[in-house]
């Protein structure tokens, strides 16, 4: 999965106490000692997380290849692919990938630039820092389902202040564009803050002093964001676009509460959903959520191929 | 630089932070707004309710799971967070400073756990609690959120990690620090940064998580907040519980505006009183 960029030139400078020239059979004392070091500080984390979903992410693989429906248990049997084969012929599967789809690219976007805006002023704010920052993760510290039931009731004809907004007899949220347009909105302004917080961070890493200097060379604010804070905050924008982008993906308690999956807002989780616990047909669901599994395996495949030697796991570059 | 603190900046600065709060909380508001309208007037579509009331407050700690329910979350939010930081802060100094393979196949599956859709993680997830006695405590449920904290939490470190000056590190081993010195006090200050932007992540996620809470509790042992105000019914049979939903969740917000309060001024403290200024 991680890209193991070759080690540039730079690298053989700070490389930590060698030994890891290719052909050598022997380790140094050194590079023995760093593998220990290395082993004892992942083991938690490693044995945490296979004990707790080796068994759950396989069974789950392993129902996506039964024909297992709970209303009729007996006729439980070995199906092979055929459920995978139900689904990806299924229309309902494919307007509901091309609706996740499209959230996801829409709401990641808007949230990148809103997100970095958020940050920037986060960071350089002179008056009211810590109330600011404070405010700002609000949004994302409000349970998601409540939050999502507020816009709802805000936006239904009636109960909702937003909804009186809008010329008379408008319901935003029973037509198909307009609906997506809500639950994205939703989306943005819950989940921005989790992108302006990873990217405040990655702001913090950028020294002061690098942007002086680039100011008495004569760069402008512009010139500055786009040629020395952004290339600095690469990891930190990696880190924010993907783990955003695989929530995004999977998004369901908005539309669950906005809409229902009504009128074309369904997303793929929605459709997972409804097999696995309204229609009790485990293998069809657990088959959409190894595919949706799929979907975001590969679009983390492509982050990561484009950020390259900026990805966690590469090796580190000697960076100072 | 005399000019960047004048006033003209100041009042610059006093209107992007005024756009950022309107922006984050009118919605809150809203919420807040429907918190205090009585039943009577709850769906009028009021911004600003006609009449208030605290009967939605009275009723929220009228429920008695809501109280227990108050301290499970607290109490297996903030466990869940310290050891997913702790856990993570370790993976990630590996993988970001130490040579050994399998640190590839590491990031890998740490990254599948993250992509796996959890819904249909919780069926199997409760039938192995059932079996070995974790269902409806709270280690069955910090066991998950570390789990699916620590993917995120791994990630974010390395990054961070990654853009610290080694010299530094390189330094306190020549002064004759042992590696696990090194780490503990040059390395964790300067990560500071991240490790508590993190941390604020894993707490807000341990908190607002439905999915495992309502699969894996059921009594007031171990039922958390957002399942209680799940399970919330009106004040009589047949009013919905509207204002008091709104009621609990402006309450559960609380604990979040004092943990990041608390954290915020961390995230820049790490690096500009830190050793490496200049």
């Amino acid at each position: 999965m991680a890209v193991q960029s070759s080690a540039p030139a730079a690298e053989a400078a700070t490389a930590p106490a060698d030994g890891h020239r290719q052909g050598k059979p022997q380790l140094s004392e050194g590079a023995r000692a760093e593998r220990r070091l290395a082993f004892l500080l992942c083991a938690p984390a490693v044995f945490i997380m296979v004990a707790v979903t080796a068994y759950p992410i396989g069974y789950a693989i392993w129902l996506s290849l039964q024909r297992y429906d709970l209303r009729f248990p007996a006729d439980q049997a070995f199906a092979g692919l055929s459920n995978y084969v139900v689904v990806l012929t299924s229309g309902y599967w494919w307007s509901a990938f091309l609706v996740t789809l499209l959230i996801t690219v829409i709401s990641v976007a808007i949230e990148f630039v809103l997100g970095l805006a958020l940050a920037l002023v986060m960071h350089r704010t002179i008056v009211g820092r810590g109330l600011t920052r404070t405010v700002v993760l609000i949004p994302y510290g409000i349970v998601t389902v409540v939050a999502a039931f507020s816009w709802q009731f805000a936006w239904t004809p009636d109960t909702g202040y937003l909804a009186a907004l809008l010329p008379d007899g408008s319901a935003p949220l029973t037509g198909q564009a307009s609906a997506i347009a809500l639950i994205i909105l939703a989306e943005v302004w819950k989940t921005t803050p989790f992108m302006a917080l990873l990217l405040l961070a990655g702001l913090a890493l950028v020294p002061d002093d690098l942007l002086k200097a680039a100011q008495v060379d004569g760069a402008g604010p512009w010139q500055r964001l786009t040629q020395i804070i952004l290339p600095m905050m690469k990891p930190a924008i990696l880190v924010a676009l993907l783990f955003r982008t695989l929530d995004a993906f999977r998004i369901f308690d908005n539309i669950y509460i906005l809409t229902g999956g009504s009128n074309g807002t369904g997303s793929v989780s929605m459709l997972g959903y409804n097999n696995l616990f309204r229609a009790f047909n485990l293998g069809i669901g657990s088959a959409i959520s190894v595919l949706i599994f799929i979907a975001v395996a590969i679009i983390a495949f492509i982050f990561i191929k484009l950020f390259g030697a900026a990805a966690p796991g590469s090796d580190p570059d000697g960076r100072r | 630089m005399a000019a960047a603190t004048t006033g003209a900046a100041k009042s610059k600065w006093a209107v992007a932070n005024t756009l950022v709060l309107i922006y984050a909380l009118v919605p809150v508001l809203w919420i807040v707004s429907l918190s205090f309208k009585p039943a009577s007037s709850i769906g009028d579509g009021n911004f600003i309710p006609r009449e208030w009331t605290l009967e939605n407050y009275t009723q929220v700690f009228g429920v008695s799971l809501f109280t227990s329910a108050l301290v499970n979350s607290i109490g297996i939010a903030i466990i869940a967070t310290v050891l997913a930081v702790v856990i993570g802060t370790m993976a990630a100094y590996a993988i970001a400073r130490l040579r050994f393979p399998g640190k590839g196949l590491l990031v890998g599956v740490s990254l599948l756990i993250a992509m796996f859709p959890p819904i249909s993680l919780v069926s199997p997830l409760f039938d192995i609690e059932r079996a070995i006695g974790l269902f409806d405590t709270w280690p069955g449920l910090i066991l998950p959120y570390i789990t699916f904290s620590l993917p995120l939490a791994i990630y974010t470190l390395s990054a961070f990690f990654r853009e610290i000056p080694w010299e530094l590190e390189k330094a306190a081993k020549m002064d004759g620090a042992t590696p696990l010195q090194a780490f503990r006090s040059v390395i964790v200050p300067l990560a500071a940064p991240g490790v508590f932007t993190t941390a604020i992540l894993v707490f807000i996620f341990c908190w607002n998580d439905f999915l495992f809470a309502i699969s894996l509790t059921s009594t007031e042992r171990s039922q958390t907040a957002t399942v209680a105000i799940a399970n919330f019914t009106g004040a009589s049979e047949f009013a919905e519980p509207t204002g008091s939903i709104a009621a609990a969740a402006v309450l559960l917000t609380i604990p979040i505006i004092f943990f990041v309060l608390f954290f915020q001024r961390r995230i820049v403290a790490g690096l500009t009183s830190g050793a490496v200024k200049g």
